[in-house]
Order: structure tokens, then C-alpha cells, then sequence
């Protein structure tokens, strides 16, 4: 038996008894930029694959999705810090050890990759342009209306703007290599930033990065196949999905494998999931909520059973989001005795 | 150079005069303290073994602290003490998830804070605040690099531990037992 006590009086807010330094934000931005992260994946994916015509949601409309993600995950990472005045202390150096430093550059160099996307395709997308509509005042310093074309009532204002969208139309393939890159880079760093703490014996395990990078495709994948009109489109997005709870199952087991044949400490860490305070909690939200039932559901689809395809999305996005909820909450209970 | 700091548990008597000290001396807000003592107990009734610990930032030599600072407010200076500079500093959380040791708090401005070492006291000759008062003198502090120094001589001489070896970090902090 051992204990230990602190007998000096010692009770640091948020630091005793049990650490807890990040609350709702890290999750919450850990979930936004795995989902970016997915959603600009598979739209590089399509376009390099050169089946944009059959996938319009995937190319068009998941990278407006992935640009308030970002957006979003920004200012929940910026709620997060304490000195948050500082922050622009981030962009003034890049540190390759430290994750929290790379993951905020890339998010900072993919968010004008997605605008940039999204503004090539906004012809596209709103081909008609209604003065009336919100949308169209907000853009008035960059588009006018024009009456002349038949296709579109509206052009850039400026000439750079419109050579810039040739350009870009132009050279598709090797802007979605780069952004493809990106993603993938943001996708893993969602779970490297959590698997570089060492003090932290529950997240010290590589098999984090790529979990959350499957976690992160399969959340966006249930959003394409929830937004998308396109039948086929559906269903390839629905099988993409079952593949990916597959994975991600098969890398959960690893985990729990690698936890109960490592030292003490990843033991004891794994017991909060294995009959300790997270057990219900994880294996309900996650494992059951989150994969398996939306897997059935899949399936059945895929046997041709009407499903109505909002359920299995929604169950996937929950289950995403309390996986990070939970691995943030419980890494930090997990800590070296001494 | 290398500073270090050698503190003897079977001196020790746990009367938190080090942390008072300290907090004055650095002037550490109410409620926060950045050294504590803490006391093991191990065993089975009636074999029990109390230890009591002065403890703090362990200055390590592999600091997980500074290399996941995305900002480089933590950074290492002379003599391998670890330090943060305050106005780099964005309040993230990262450097203190990454400690072994619970040692970094939030100072209520935002910033992080930790034991320095004092080092501002080091530049004028004198020793940290908490190794000066302590009444059983059971705290030895100089530089490892120094054969002669009083931490060199002690660890030489005497069995001593360092806290979670096994989290990697190299702590030089060590525990005369
Ligand atoms: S004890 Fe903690 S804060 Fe101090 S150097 Fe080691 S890891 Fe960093
Ligand atoms: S809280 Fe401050 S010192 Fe700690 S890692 Fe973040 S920026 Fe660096």
C-alpha cells in the first residue's frame, strides 16, 4: 500500500487533487479540426481523383463546412488560453517539438486554402445571385452584379480576383495535393497533441494520431452523407463510413491492447475504461452510440432497408465528439505515482 | 554548469517553512504555492515507512515542458533552470499537461509560474530562499558540474532517489534516503 498526501496546505485550482487544465475547448477544437480535416481530405480526394462531377457535396459544399470548423476550433482554442491577449505570441515562431505549435500554423495555412477553394467554386455554387440575400451584401466589396451573362448575374469586382480564379480552376490537382497534405497533417495532429504528453500515461500512445485521424474522416464522412442530395453520392459516403468504424474499432482494440501490456501506469489507465469512472461513459457514447449502432444501421442501409440517413450521421458526430470529451477528461486523471 | 539540489527526507521534518519562504520571497499569489511537502506513506499497518518531501519543479534535464511550448515562454537558462517569460506566455496548458509533476500552476494573471530556482537571488551569491531557511538544514544546493560543490560531495557520499525516474524527464532534484 502507498500514499501520499500533500500536507502543506497546497490546493492549486484546476491542479489538485486531480488535474484539470483544459475543459470544454480542447475537446471541442480537437473535434472541429479532425472534422476539417476530413471534409478538406475528401474534397482534395475527389478533385484528384477527378470525380468532382459525381461528388458535388464533397467537393463544394464540405469545405464551406470546413472553413467554419476552423473557424470555430480557432476560437475555442483561443477561449482556452489563459493569456489569450498573447496569442498572436503562437505566430511568432514555429516550434517543431511542440505540437500545439504546428497544429495552430496548420490551421492557420489551411484556412486560406479552404477560402480560396470555397471562392473557386462559388460561381458554382450560387450561380444566381439575389440582391436581396444576406450573402450577397456581405460579399459587396469583392462581387458586382452583372446582367449581361446568362449563367451567372454576378462577376468579381476586380480583375486579379477573376485571373486568380482561372488560376486556381486551372491548376486543381496540385492545389488539392497540397491541401490533401494539409489535412492529413491536421487530421493526425488532432491526436499527436494529446500523445506527446508523456506525464500523461493514458495519452502516450502513437496509435492516438492515427485513431483521430480515422475518428476525424469518419466524422466528416457522416457529414457529406447527411448534407449530400445526391443518391449515389449517399451511399458511397455510407460505405466509406462502415469501413471507417471498422478501422476505428480495430485501432480502439489496439489501444486497449497496448494499455493492458504496458507498465503499471497504462494499466491503471486503462482501468478507467475497463471498470473505472469513464467505463459507462465511453462504451456507451463512443463504442455503442457512436460506432456500433451506426454501423447496423449501414449495414442495413446497404441490405436496402429504409434508413433515414440522419440518424446514423448524427449518432457518428456524438460519438466523435465524446471521444475526445472523454480521452481529454480522463488523460488528465491518468499521472505517474511516486 | 548544472544546478541542482539535494534534500534530505530523513531530515525533513515537513514544517513548510521552505514553502512560506518561498511564497514570500517570489511573492506566489494566495492560495498557490510553488514548492510543497508532501509525505509518503508505504506499507502495512504496523510496518509502516513516512517519508516527507520537500518538493518543486525538478529543473529536469529532459524537459517535456519547454519542447511542447508552442511559444517558447518556457525555455531553459544558464546552470539548466527552466523558466517562463511572461509576456510569451498565452496561458495554454500545454507545458503543464506535460509535467510529471504537477509543478506549474496558473498565476491568476494568466501566465504560467513555477519554481525558478531563484535564481534572481543566485546572481547576487545567495541561495534559493527555501534551501536559506530551512531549520534543519536539510536542503544542499550548487552545481553538478562542480566536483567540490556541497550537492556534488552529498550525492557521492549518501543513497539518494529522484522522483517518477520512469517518466523519462531526468529530474535534478535528488532525494537523499
Ligand atoms: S519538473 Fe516539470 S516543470 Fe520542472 S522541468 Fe521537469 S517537467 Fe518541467
Ligand atoms: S502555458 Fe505558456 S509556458 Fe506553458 S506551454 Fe503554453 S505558452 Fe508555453
Amino acid at each position: 500500500m502507498k500514499e501520499e498526501i500533500i500536507t502543506s496546505g497546497r490546493m492549486i485550482p484546476n491542479i489538485d487533487p486531480v488535474l484539470h487544465v483544459w475543459h470544454w475547448q480542447i475537446p471541442v477544437y480537437l473535434f472541429l479540426g479532425g472534422l476539417a480535416a476530413g471534409l478538406l481530405f475528401f474534397a482534395s480526394y475527389y478533385t484528384l481523383t477527378g470525380k468532382t462531377k459525381n461528388f458535388p457535396t464533397a467537393v463544394k459544399i464540405g469545405p464551406i463546412i470546413a472553413l467554419f470548423a476552423i473557424v470555430l476550433g480557432l476560437i475555442a482554442l483561443l477561449l482556452d488560453l489563459k493569456h489569450p491577449l498573447y496569442f498572436w505570441q503562437l505566430y511568432t515562431t514555429i516550434r517543431l517539438e511542440s505540437p500545439m505549435s504546428w497544429g495552430a500554423w496548420a490551421l492557420f495555412l489551411i484556412m486560406p486554402m479552404a477560402v480560396v477553394w470555397i471562392a473557386s467554386y462559388l460561381k458554382e455554387i450560387f450561380p444566381k445571385l439575389d440582391s436581396r440575400k444576406k450573402f450577397a451584401s456581405l460579399l459587396k466589396f469583392i462581387i458586382v452584379e452583372t446582367e449581361t451573362d446568362k449563367e451567372f448575374n454576378w462577376d468579381w469586382k476586380f480583375n486579379w480576383l477573376r485571373k486568380f480564379e482561372q488560376f486556381v480552376i486551372k491548376e486543381r490537382k496540385p492545389f488539392a495535393w497540397i491541401m490533401i497534405v494539409f489535412s492529413v497533417i491536421l487530421g493526425v495532429y488532432t491526436g499527436i497533441l494529446l500523445s506527446a504528453f508523456n506525464a500523461r500515461p493514458l495519452w502516450n500512445t502513437s496509435i492516438l494520431g492515427p485513431l483521430f485521424l480515422t475518428s476525424g474522416l469518419s466524422t466528416a464522412a457522416a457529414t457529406i452523407m447527411w448534407m449530400s442530395k445526391n443518391h449515389t453520392e449517399k451511399i458511397v459516403f455510407s460505405r466509406i463510413d462502415l469501413l471507417l468504424i471498422v478501422v476505428e474499432l480495430f485501432f480502439i482494440t489496439h489501444l486497449f491492447m497496448g494499455y493492458v501490456a504496458g507498465s503499471q501506469v497504462k494499466i491503471d489507465a486503462a482501468h478507467y475504461f475497463l471498470g473505472g469512472e469513464y467505463t459507462i461513459s465511453f462504451w456507451v457514447n463512443v463504442i455503442i452510440l457512436g460506432l456500433i449502432i451506426p454501423a447496423i444501421l449501414e449495414s442495413l442501409e446497404l441490405l436496402k432497408f429504409k434508413v433515414p440517413i440522419a440518424i446514423p450521421a448524427a449518432l457518428i458526430l456524438w460519438g466523435g465528439l465524446m471521444f475526445r470529451f472523454i480521452m481529454v477528461d480522463a488523460g488528465q486523471v491518468t499521472r505517474y505515482l511516486y | 554548469m548544472r544546478y541542482a539540489m539535494a534534500i534530505d527526507t530523513k531530515k525533513c521534518v515537513g514544517c513548510s517553512d521552505c514553502v512560506v519562504a518561498c511564497q514570500t520571497e517570489n511573492n506566489v499569489p494566495l492560495g498557490f504555492c510553488r514548492d510543497w511537502i508532501s509525505e509518503t506513506t508505504d506499507g502495512t499497518y504496523p510496518k509502516l515507512e513516512l517519508e516527507i518531501r520537500s518538493e518543486r519543479c525538478n529543473h529536469c534535464d529532459n524537459t517535456p515542458c519547454v519542447r511542447t511550448c508552442p511559444t517558447g515562454a518556457s525555455h531553459i537558462i544558464d546552470g539548466g533552470i527552466i523558466k517562463v517569460t511572461h509576456f510569451e506566455c498565452i496561458g495554454c496548458g500545454a507545458c503543464i499537461e506535460s509535467c510529471p509533476y504537477d509543478a506549474r500552476y496558473f498565476h491568476p494573471e494568466g501566465w504560467v509560474d513555477k519554481c525558478t530556482f531563484c535564481d534572481h537571488r543566485l546572481k547576487n551569491g545567495q541561495l534559493p530562499a527555501c534551501v536559506s531557511v530551512c531549520p534543519t538544514k536539510c536542503m544542499y544546493f550548487g552545481d553538478l558540474d562542480d566536483k567540490n560543490s556541497v550537492v556534488s560531495k552529498i550525492i557521492a557520499t549518501r543513497k539518494w532517489k529522484v522522483l517518477a525516474p520512469e517518466a523519462g524527464t531526468s529530474p535534478q532534484i535528488f532525494y537523499l534516503v
